[in-house]
């Protein structure tokens, strides 16, 4: 688990969008789990995005979906059969605390539970790397930090997880690798012994 | 399926999708899609009616002319007459010659009926009917010769079938002209030709129109729901499963266009029949139009459902790689 922060304008969101193949680097490689992702074609970025949640500050729901239709999205897209899609949703919606909104529309709920719901879909087909650009981008401090907690919780059971944030609060009080951008060059990779082992 | 982690020890549970499921998936994803597809149409229906409509009508006309030059064709061919064969004899042939000629032609295996007008017999008909009555009187001689009327079966009274046979009638010893009154029925082939020719080609327009159109209502589709394609890309999905529901909506434009065509080609035809009809008594011909045949059917219908699937493809392709996330 680590936090990546830097003013606005950085170069956060890019390198997030570089690791997602939302843009193709103009110089350099990106290098997950010593694939280049210079070497993916088109056709094959669908596949790298099925092992990448992602979460987005402006959510990127479907508002006219329900809860359990917005969720069930990557594991109707990877083929499961209806059985499995219900239970995983339904795990899924536990782990962030919405099982009851199932069937509301995110239309209906607050900007922590849509948040939530957004955490729900980029993690219910377990993907191995997660990504959450300003996850916490308008919620209160309290509702941050139990979204910090989920992603702590993710990281446990052995998901990477790489949180870009403007929010230095926030980092000062969680314990983690923070990588620092300034002009879209790493200034600090907050790399010290103690923080080492924490890197996953 | 993974490209990036493949073989992960442990960590993300990696329970991915088996072979056999994925196939299994494959077919339940297409009928949901399907279907889903056409509950789209009928959530909005007045919009899908327009699409269906212009596509219905496009094929009825092409249709509806299609069948009138098939019935066109089938009356001509109930004018056998059209290709009698008149063979005038040499004036030296005597009438038991003559006899003995239609003999041998009535075996024929080419040869419906055979018809003996002798030149005494035809020179009281020119006199009756000519008025030159008592003119002829003061001839010495008949000057007409005997004429003998071959009409040819239906499979052998075509242009060119009637012609062979008038070639072959020729050479018979007997006979010094040979006769086809062929060339109006010529005529009517060459204008069947050129109408089958019209029709097709009008067609191909109208086809080229109606997959524009079918293209432009599935890119507006595409366009209404971008977000949706986009948040679909961000989570994973592949081109090909983001454009199915597309693709499905063309299916079922076509399908429906095609049975919208069938049902007005049944009532264009139930109409003309009945105004017909009069038309038919003044030429004492009978006819019943042939209507579409299953066969016809189904290649309109398999015409259409290709038009909506072709128009909906094209503009997939095109739109869908378009929208990527940014």
């Amino acid at each position: 688990m680590a936090f990546l922060t830097g003013h606005s304008g950085a170069g956060k969101s890019t390198l997030l969008k570089l690791i997602s193949i939302m843009e193709r680097p103009t110089v350099g490689r990106v290098m997950i789990n010593g694939h280049d992702l210079n070497n993916i074609t088109r056709k094959q970025i669908a596949y790298i995005r099925r092992d990448i949640g992602m979460i987005f500050q402006s959510h990127q729901l479907l508002m006219e979906k329900t809860v359990f239709d917005n969720v069930s999205l990557p594991l109707v897209i990877e083929g499961h059969t209806r059985k499995v899609i219900a239970k995983r949703v339904d795990a899924a919606l536990e782990m962030v605390g919405l099982s009851d909104k199932t069937r509301s529309l995110p239309i209906t709920l607050s900007g922590g539970e849509q948040q939530r719901v957004g955490i729900a879909r980029a993690v219910v087909n377990r993907p191995p790397l997660l990504l959450a650009d300003e996850p916490t981008g308008n919620l209160d401090p309290k509702l941050s930090m139990e979204i910090i907690r989920l992603f702590e919780d993710f990281n446990q059971a052995g998901v990477s997880v790489l949180i870009a944030t403007h929010d230095l609060g926030l980092i000062a009080r969680m314990q983690y690798r923070t990588l620092t951008l300034k002009n879209g060059k790493m200034i600090t990779d907050g790399l010290d012994d103690a923080q080492e082992d924490e890197r996953s | 399926m993974s490209l990036l982690f493949r073989g992960r020890q442990k960590g993300a549970e990696s329970k991915k999708v088996g072979r056999l499921q994925l196939f299994l998936m494959f077919f339940t994803d297409h009928l949901r899609q399907a279907v889903n597809s056409l509950g789209e149409l009928w959530r909005a229906p007045f919009a899908a009616l327009m699409t269906i409509g212009v596509l219905g009508f496009s094929i009825t006309l092409p249709s509806t002319l299609y069948i009138l030059v098939q019935n066109t064709e089938k009356i001509s061919e109930q004018w056998q007459q059209a290709s009698e064969i008149s063979l005038f004899l040499h004036t030296r042939v005597s009438d038991a010659d003559a006899q003995q000629l239609i003999k041998r032609l009535k075996l024929w295996p080419e040869i419906a009926d055979v018809n003996y007008i002798s030149a005494a017999d035809a020179l009281v008909e020119f006199q009756t009917l000519s008025g030159l009555g008592d003119a002829l009187n003061y001839l010495d001689t008949n000057p007409l010769p005997s004429v003998v009327l071959v009409t040819p079966t239906s499979k052998h009274a075509s242009p060119t079938a009637a012609g062979f046979l008038l070639d072959k009638l020729r050479k018979e010893r007997e006979v010094d002209i040979g006769k086809l009154d062929i060339e109006w029925l010529e005529r009517l082939y060459a204008l069947l030709k050129i109408t089958k020719e019209l029709v097709t080609m009008l067609a191909v327009l109208l086809f080229f129109a109606v997959v524009l159109i079918i293209g432009n209502t599935i890119r507006l589709n595409i366009m209404n729901r971008r977000d949706e394609i986009l948040v679909m890309k961000l989570v994973g999905a592949t081109d090909a499963f983001i454009q199915r529901p597309f693709l499905y909506t063309g299916f079922w434009f076509g399908l429906l266009g095609g049975i919208m065509a069938w049902i007005t080609v049944a009532i264009i035809l139930f109409w003309v029949d009945s105004s017909l009809e009069g038309f038919m008594r003044l030429y004492q011909v009978n006819l019943d139009i042939t209507g579409m045949d299953m066969r016809s059917l189904l290649v309109m219908l398999a015409t259409s459902v290709a038009l909506g699937l072709l128009g909906s493809l094209l503009s997939v392709k095109r739109h869908v790689s378009e929208i990527e996330p940014r």
